[in-house]
């Protein structure tokens, strides 16, 4: 009888389903995911064993730079009918005689961090694209005469006493600048700090 | 796995046709190593979200009839930080008033430099802690993370009524970098009494070596 040889057939796999899938997972994030608004100034932060989440919520943010310039982000709070920073804004604005359209005050609300002394900020906010508004980032006045951060703080607080004040801080940024941002939230009645890290786990042994 | 499949054409006459070839590669290998590759990551990575290191700092008060609290001398540890990763260390406390200056000694932020002291200084409250917390990973003891939080910060305060107090001192060249560090050191080493204070115009001659200590009346 002659030997059936199985004619060689190299496997063929229909990709259907694959990218059928791929469409799938892709519209789901297209749809759930939304931008996180950029920061202010890229803060490389230094590593500690420290496993305590950073709170996200109901936080007031000191970024420090590695230039050691000062920037600032706050949330909106819990309460939707009470938009804090456009209160803060506000508040600022009073102080250093600036006003501030409603527009504006709008915009300012749904932003991020920013850094930058209270006259500058007007053109700050009326600058659409992103790219532009950065050359604005140069850091809130922290000194003697023009401390800035300092009213920024207290009226931060006046108006949501609970939150939390995270300082995030550049690896290579100086312990003065840092001690300094501290100094001026110790002015404020704020004895606790949430310093930023990343996580790096080390074990201490003894050695006999 | 590729294989070229020719085309078969009659070639009539003297003409040359040219042969047409057409690959056509076999991707299976290529998505079994793809699966493989994301089960792989699907199970090992983990998202790192940014942690956050309490600090608390004692309330400053400039009023001048408070007067700071006495610290035992025997039991103070001075850790001076300064720029280029350097640290130093000193027992005791430096009064100008009162001499010789205690000795200087120049550290490092490895296993065998500042661990090393404050591990054989603490070394009542940190085996304390560490076989607390063997025993609860080894399952001999069963309490919730809270709990465990809660006994630790007991141990540390009870454990060792001579445990060392440390004063943590950075110098204008010091970076953030090297003060999260040696926080992070303390709590490595379960170091219970430390508080970053000010440096003095001592210490800082003390760095530069430059300090004197006032004659001996």
């Amino acid at each position: 009888m002659p030997k059936i040889k199985a004619p060689v057939r190299t496997p063929h796999i229909d990709m259907t389903p694959m990218v059928d899938l791929f469409a799938l997972l892709l519209t789901f994030f297209m749809l759930t995911t939304s931008f996180r608004p950029t920061e202010a100034v890229v803060v490389d932060t230094p590593s500690s064993i420290s496993e305590k989440v950073s709170p996200e919520k109901d936080v007031i943010t000191i970024l420090i730079g590695k230039d050691n310039r000062v920037y600032l982000n706050f949330d909106n709070g819990k309460d939707t009918a009470v938009l804090i920073r456009k209160e803060v804004l506000k508040k600022m604005a009073e102080q250093y005689q600036v006003t501030f359209t409603d527009k504006e005050l709008k915009t300012f609300s749904t932003w991020a961090s920013f850094g930058m002394p209270i006259d500058k900020m007007k053109a700050w906010l009326n600058t659409p694209d992103s790219k532009d508004r950065e050359k604005f980032n140069v850091g809130i006045p922290t000194d003697s005469t023009d401390n800035q951060l300092n009213l920024w703080v207290r009226f931060i607080r006046l108006q949501n006493p609970y939150a939390d004040v995270a300082i995030k801080g550049d690896s290579d940024a100086d312990f003065k600048a840092v001690k300094h941002v501290m100094d001026i939230l110790q002015d404020n009645q704020v004895n606790k700090f949430n310093l930023t890290t990343n996580l790096q786990k080390e074990e201490a042994k003894l050695e006999e | 796995m590729a294989e070229i499949i020719q085309a078969e054409g009659k070639q009539k006459g003297g003409k040359k046709k040219a042969k047409k070839f057409s690959t056509h590669i076999d991707m299976t290998p290529m998505v079994d190593l793809m699966c493989l590759l994301i089960t792989f990551f699907m199970l090992t990575t983990a998202f790192s979200k940014p942690k956050a290191m309490e600090i608390t700092m004692p309330e400053k008060k400039d009023d001048p009839t408070v007067k700071a609290p006495e610290i035992a001398a025997d039991r103070t540890i001075n850790i001076l930080v300064s720029g280029n990763d350097k640290i130093y260390y000193y027992f005791g406390v430096a009064d100008p008033k009162k001499p010789p200056l205690p000795q200087l000694i120049a550290t490092n932020y490895g296993k065998d430099g500042i661990r090393k002291m404050l591990l054989q200084r603490n070394k009542l409250v940190f085996t304390a802690v560490y076989d607390l917390k063997q025993k609860v990973t080894k399952g001999e003891e069963v309490m919730s993370d809270s709990t465990l939080t809660r006994k630790i910060k007991e141990l540390k305060k009870t454990v060792d009524p001579k445990a060392p107090i440390i004063l943590i001192k950075a110098d204008e060249n010091a970076k953030y970098k090297n003060l999260v560090d040696i926080i992070d050191e303390m709590a490595i080493c379960t170091v219970a009494n430390y508080a970053v204070v000010d440096i003095g115009e001592l210490e800082k001659q003390m760095i530069a070596g430059t300090a004197v200590a006032a004659p001996v009346k």
